[in-house]
């Protein structure tokens, strides 16, 4: 079994039936590349993946378990859909860094907040089980526990420092720690929301047209920070219009038009012979020098 | 003379200055209140609090000041007897509409990107609004918020037209009376106080916006 599994995604806006039916599966560890014109579906697909929409109909599952089906009719709490989305990372086209933050800050932000949920938790256990121990023995008790929190506490503000440095340095950008994002190039924010993304250790990393907002002279260097994450534990999903990269560094190759996956198969089957009129014609287009 | 004449003008301002103060603290989380009730994905909730907004910035606040203060005539009641809490209603009431209405746009104006990113980061919808929107809100309500406000300095003034709220204006009047003294040269006292208090909020909000430039929007 596959350890992602897409079956039947559907998702109509209005009248408007984006995805027609997407199923595809992708094992640990392997890049998926997903192709295709303006339009086709292919950000709906990488937003439903990420619980940013809901699909209308169709399944998805994670390393064997179900995470989503349409089918139960129950509508998805606030919190439920938090936890799913945790599963999954998502860099924008558009970085959607945080202004107000420091590069560091940004990356520490969401983990800090997790990190605080995580404390706030183990408070409430803690509370609890103070209410069941004898009357005299609670005050010492008390002093104990806050030892174990102020340690927690300062164990997790370690370990995030620490994990941070080091996916800043991952992504190149270590001397850029204190910088807001303003003051960075478009390529080196779009760095740091890979960082950033990374920081949650998603399962499955999408990427949205991640250098479709970047001058021609800064894809280069994003793209070699992607390349550069292909490993045996990250799965990643990458809608994007360079065809080199998606050439040489997928695994898989999907191309999708009108809401449909209309090819799929490995970067040799699919760029070099490709079966699909329309996938023909797609690549004829994209390939071509346009003067 | 002259320190009878400024000693009533202070104290008058005292009043000013605490309606001020008292409208601010109140209709500043009012109106944001108001604002994410007239965004609520409810739409009676919102279609009630934009009729509400719309009566409140579509009558004059002087009007206002006298249907909270005569207003429970209405229902067989007496007026209402203390005519500075009746101020104090009218204004908290009318500032908060039109804070209202400045919060909605800026936090209509904080690109969706914002909200998605931290909802991909496994976020809660307050975690987003308090961590990540309201200090770029604040960046650029800023401005539309200075002129607000010192407009509310000056429309405390409006309140002496219910009688008993001696507000500096109407020290003013009144001290011309005690002293046989022209009524332009008190006036133009209280003047120079406005201006003085006026020039102290501008200088304030001077310092936030230049605080909050580190960071662009």
């Amino acid at each position: 079994m596959a350890f992602l599994e897409v079956c039947g995604y559907r998702k109509k806006f209005g009248e408007n039936e984006v995805l027609k039916g997407i199923s595809f599966s992708l094992e640990k560890g392997e890049v998926l590349a997903i192709i295709g014109s303006s339009g086709g579906g292919k950000t709906t697909l990488l937003r439903c993946l990420n619980f940013l929409e809901i699909p209308d109909e169709g399944e998805l599952r994670l390393g064997g378990e179900t995470l989503f089906d349409a089918a139960e009719k129950l509508r998805l709490s606030d919190t439920r859909i938090r936890e799913k989305r945790l599963h999954f990372g998502l860099v924008f086209q558009q970085f959607n860094l945080f202004p107000q933050y420091t590069v560091f800050r940004n990356i520490t932000l969401a983990q800090t907040l997790l990190a605080k949920q995580e404390l706030a938790r183990k408070k409430r256990e803690f509370a609890a089980a103070r209410k069941g121990a004898p009357k005299e023995r609670r005050k010492e008790l008390k002093a104990e526990q806050k030892k174990i929190l102020a340690e927690i506490r300062d164990t997790q503000k370690e370990r995030i420092a620490q994990k941070t440095d080091e996916l800043l340095a991952r992504v190149g950008l270590s001397e850029k720690r204190n910088a807001y994002p303003y003051e960075l190039s478009g390529g080196q924010q779009q760095r740091v929301a890979i960082a950033r993304a990374l920081a949650l250790s998603p399962d499955i990393l999408c990427f949205d047209e991640p250098t479709s907002a970047l001058d021609p002279e800064l894809t280069g260097e994003v793209l070699k920070v992607i390349k550069g994450l292909k490993s045996s534990d990250s799965t990643m999903i990458v809608v994007t219009h360079e065809m080199e990269f998606a050439k040489n560094v997928a695994d898989h190759v999907i191309f999708i038009a009108d809401g449909r996956i209309e090819e799929e198969g490995t970067p040799e089957e699919v760029f070099g012979n490709p079966k699909s009129e329309k996938t023909q014609a797609f690549l004829r287009k994209s390939l071509e020098e346009p003067f | 003379m002259f320190w009878g004449v400024l000693e009533q003008l202070a104290l008058g301002f005292l009043v000013t200055l605490e309606l001020f103060a008292i409208t601010l603290v109140l209709a500043l989380p009012i109106g944001l209140l108001i604002a994410f009730c007239m965004m609520s994905k409810f739409r009676p909730l919102r279609w009630v609090f934009k009729v509400i907004v719309w009566v409140v910035r579509g009558t004059p606040l002087m009007l206002q000041l006298f249907i909270v203060c005569y207003g429970p005539a209405l229902f067989g009641l007496t007026a209402m007897r203390d005519s500075f809490l009746a101020a104090c209603i009218a204004f908290v009431i009318n500032y908060a509409c039109y804070f209202a209405v400045i919060y909605k746009g800026g936090i209509e104006s904080i690109s969706k990107g914002q909200y998605e990113a931290g909802q991909v980061l496994g976020m809660t919808r307050t975690q987003i609004f308090s961590r990540i929107v309201l200090l770029q809100v604040i960046r650029r309500i800023l401005a539309p918020m200075s002129n607000e406000v010192i407009t509310l300095v000056k429309d405390t003034s409006l309140a002496n037209t219910l009688g008993g709220i001696v507000e500096i204006i109407a020290a003013a009047k009144a001290v011309t009376g005690t002293y046989a003294l022209p009524l332009i040269y008190p006036l133009l006292g209280a003047g120079v106080f406005f201006l003085l208090f006026i020039g102290a909020l501008t200088l304030l909000f001077g310092f936030l916006e230049k605080k909050l430039s580190y960071f662009k929007v």
